[in-house]
């Protein structure tokens, strides 16, 4: 799963608009997501095989958020 | 300020940009890119994050495979906000650009003068050193906002 980490710079209108942009993710279901990592620190934004996550997690770290991923558990 | 990045009725997105600024933009093109190029900045480590935080071989690997082309992904946004600073309107990919590109900076600047979300580390005085950078960070921040306005 692929996991993006809250930081201080990302704006959260820019992390909503790259949730929604990357993942085709509704505006609330991308600000849920977004709340959640401001709120919690972390959020789950997509699943899927390995191949899948490693494409996610590119294009979270072209769009400069703290994406990181690891096998569900 | 007034608004800088709107979407126009026939669809573009309208610059409106004093020349100042528009030349601001180019030379923070340049020293992004000069830093991007050195490869050396600790600050840089926030443009290329660990993927696999748990999984030491699999992040070498990661990193090998790549770098280098989120690397010449970074500099192409750069080379479009530096090719359309001038412009009078801008089309939604080149504005995506502009986004990754001003996004870049403000991470790197944010990296460097370690700011913090209560925004406890920002200057209290006029004189502080640090005042420069952080109006530049607070503009680009003006900016990105209005573009994501633009682009929903």
């Amino acid at each position: 799963m692929v996991i993006v980490w809250n930081d201080p710079i990302n704006l959260m209108s820019y992390v909503t608009f790259v949730f929604q942009k990357l993942f085709g993710y509704s505006k609330s279901k991308a600000e849920k997501l977004m709340l959640d990592v401001h709120q919690k620190g972390k959020a789950v934004v997509s699943n899927g095989p390995r191949e899948k996550a490693e494409l996610d997690v590119f294009r979270l770290h072209e769009h400069g958020l703290w994406a990181t991923m690891q096998h569900d558990e | 300020m007034s608004k800088r990045l709107r979407r126009t009725r026939k669809g573009a997105i309208k610059v409106d940009l004093p020349p100042e600024e528009r030349e601001l933009l180019r030379s923070v093109v340049g020293e992004m890119r000069a830093v991007l190029a050195d490869g050396d900045d600790p600050a840089l480590d926030r443009l290329y994050p660990v993927a696999y935080p748990k999984d030491e071989q699999r992040e070498a690997e990661w990193k090998a495979l790549i770098r280098s082309e989120l690397s010449d992904h970074h500099a192409a946004a750069l080379a479009v906000l530096e090719e359309t600073a001038g412009a009078e309107s801008i089309d939604d990919e080149q504005a995506n650009a502009w986004l990754r590109a001003l996004n870049q900076v403000r991470l790197l600047l944010g990296t460097r003068l370690d700011v913090t979300e209560d925004g406890s580390e920002r200057p209290t005085t006029d004189d502080d050193p640090r005042g420069a950078s952080f109006a530049l960070y607070d503009y680009l921040a003006f900016l990105q906002d209005q573009l994501v306005d633009a682009l929903a």
